[in-house]
């Protein structure tokens, strides 16, 4: 009886499990994907002279909409040690994603707190919380709806990298924008 | 003669693969106390699963107050009173002696144990005993003998039948992360699996009965607040809030649970009635406040906060208004994550001295002298446990870059460590006794 009872439950953990693998490593591919594109993104930010001369040959995009478009690939945002304010360089592309939001009301995003592992884990649990408050409160200032936008900390329970170094501290404060 | 039932061991599990946790002493006292434990005799057929006289020997030597005497160097080897002579153990400058035999009880599966323990120096028989229980119980029967050795030698209630539940994160080779609240035995032996997710689960923490555990679990993809009879293993979730659920502790009564909800902004300290699930709203503030335990009579709370500027630990009466909190710490850039001692006095902490030093210690404060003893030296320490007996705190560390359990004697003199397979460990919680 007792075991069975256990199975059942670990049962539909594992059915749990396999429905957030999933979530999880599309969305953590994508963050990867960006750890080098945002980069990028965050140089030709104003540096925005190669690709527009291009593209503006398509005359289908515009060097708005590709700042845009460049703005929204980028959710990943890291923080300083013990600072819950987004850094003023994520400003620009922050103010793209509310207004993305804005234009798209249909639009659901989850924001996802986390602190590197020093302190204690329940003190970083509301750390990460207040770090991703702080982005969500830039983005309904900048016209995307609060119901549009889930927040969740997860403190230091999900380090994005291992390690005691200051490295992987930097790579741990972050919030990361996931569309749902 | 006694029944020896230990209700928690008749728990089933589907058990798969655990943490497996073996203690190691890292640091003992100068002048550790000599004790002779003679392997105890063996009347049955076949070999027996378990050397209590080594299990008993184990628990002695880790919490570091005792040495034993090799038996290679023993000169005889009495099973019982009538074949002790107290010279033999004298001439090896033996404190205390402890022997013991084993027989099948009679008529049945079950065997016995009966085990007698010596004062050498006033030539003495302390105590002794017969238990009965099952082969399977024998590692408790052995850790049962500790107790009452530990008990006449130091007059301090021995905590080796007690139990531990920790967290396992498990890295999978592809990145894939499988988190497991286990539970074990106090030396991290006969670990058994609670819970399995693939999401997070933090803050266990057991009732004052031992019979249940509250932790919480991101299973449903959000921290909410769990309770699941460690028996049975049926739960029940507790809290559906908006935002922050964490940091369940049960009151000293275990009629209430304190918690922390953000739902109203800020991370607050709650208190829910398990009966009438009446929720109340302890304090009051923007900023962070989280970490709560209780004080010994149950009447406060303590609880860290960053209202501040930086943690700090602060006390509420229960019913007080808000601004009647005490801030209980001053001299530290951090103080985190504080539980009282048994004694009501000493507050059992996180510390960080100062912004330019970056590692986390545990400590002790009294609050009455202000004094502080930090009692461990590595860099990430956190979640201290206290043993039900106050004698040792275990905490969370890190070692070869992994979490690992580690736990230090309050006077900091002994520390041991449970070292982990697989895994990072950490959030230890020390059961209540149980009986």
């Amino acid at each position: 009886m007792v075991t069975q009872g256990n199975k059942l439950i670990k049962l539909s953990f594992v059915v749990i499990s396999m429905l957030a693998l999933a979530a999880c490593s599309s969305s953590s591919e994508t963050d990867d994907a960006d750890g080098s594109a945002m980069t990028s993104t965050g140089g030709s930010g104003s540096g925005n002279s190669a690709q527009p001369s291009g593209a503006g040959n398509n005359q289908a995009l515009t060097q708005e909409e590709i700042r845009a478009q460049n703005a929204l690939r980028q959710n990943v945002f890291y923080f300083d040690f013990d600072v819950a304010e987004f850094k003023p360089e994520d400003r620009q592309t922050l103010t793209y994603h509310a207004r993305d939001l804005a234009g798209n009301s249909g639009k659901r995003v989850r924001l996802e707190g986390h602190a590197d592992e020093r302190g204690t884990r329940e003190y970083n649990l509301a750390l990460g919380e207040r770090r991703a408050n702080s982005i969500l409160n830039y983005l309904i200032v900048n016209g995307a709806s609060r119901s549009q936008i889930e927040v969740v900390s997860y403190g230091e329970e999900r380090p994005d990298a291992t390690g005691q170094t200051e490295q992987a501290f930097s790579r741990n404060r972050r919030v990361e924008v996931v569309v749902r | 003669m006694r029944n020896f039932l230990l209700t928690l061991l008749l728990t089933v599990y589907s058990v798969s693969v655990m943490a497996e946790l073996s203690i190691q002493i890292t640091q003992g006292v100068d002048n550790p106390i000599p004790i002779a434990v003679v392997p105890f005799s063996w009347q049955g057929d076949g070999v027996l699963s378990e050397d209590i006289a080594q299990i008993v020997v184990n628990d002695l030597e880790q919490v570091g107050e005792f040495r034993a005497l090799s038996p290679g160097n023993m000169l005889s080897m009495p099973s019982e009173e009538n074949e002790v002579f107290y010279r033999d153990w004298r001439v090896l400058a033996q404190d205390y002696l402890l022997v013991g035999k084993i027989d099948r009880a009679p008529g049945s599966q079950l065997v016995q144990v009966q085990y007698e323990f010596f004062d050498i120096n006033r030539e003495l028989k302390l105590a002794g005993e017969i238990l009965t229980g099952s082969v399977s119980q024998l590692r408790d029967i052995g850790h049962e003998i500790s107790n009452v050795v530990y008990e006449a030698v130091t007059g301090t209630r021995g905590a080796f039948t007690t139990q531990i539940l920790y967290i396992v994160a498990d890295y999978s080779p592809t990145g894939e992360v499988l988190y497991r609240l286990e539970k074990a035995d106090y030396d991290g032996q006969r670990a058994q699996v609670l819970l399995e997710s693939v999401e997070p689960i933090m803050s266990p923490s057991w009732s004052p009965d031992g019979e249940d555990v509250a932790y919480v679990s991101f299973e449903t993809d959000l921290p909410r607040i769990y309770i699941q009879n460690i028996v049975s293993g049926q739960r029940r979730q507790i809290t559906n809030y908006p935002n922050i659920n964490s940091s369940p502790v049960f009151s000293p009564d275990g009629t209430k649970l304190a918690m922390v909800l953000s739902k109203d902004g800020s991370p607050d300290i709650y208190v829910q009635d398990l009966v009438s699930n009446e929720l109340i709203r302890v304090t009051e503030h923007p900023a962070i406040d989280t970490e709560p335990s209780w004080s010994t009579d149950g009447r406060s709370i303590v609880f860290m906060s960053d209202r501040t500027g930086q943690p700090q630990i602060y006390q509420l009466e229960l019913g007080a208004p808000s601004y009647q909190v005490e801030r209980l710490t001053y001299d530290c850039f951090q103080c985190l994550k504080a539980k009282f001692l048994p004694d009501g006095v000493n507050l059992v902490h996180v510390r960080r001295e100062t912004r330019q030093d970056p590692n986390y210690q545990i400590a002790i404060m009294n609050i009455d002298t202000l004094r502080v003893i930090t009692l461990t030296d590595t860099a990430l320490d956190e979640s201290p446990s206290i043993a039900p007996n106050g004698s040792m705190i275990m905490y969370a560390t890190k070692f070869g870059g992994r979490g690992v359990l580690d736990a230090v004697s309050i006077d900091g003199r002994v520390k041991f460590r449970l070292p982990s397979s697989r895994g990072d460990v950490r959030e230890p919680a020390w059961s209540p006794f149980f009986n």
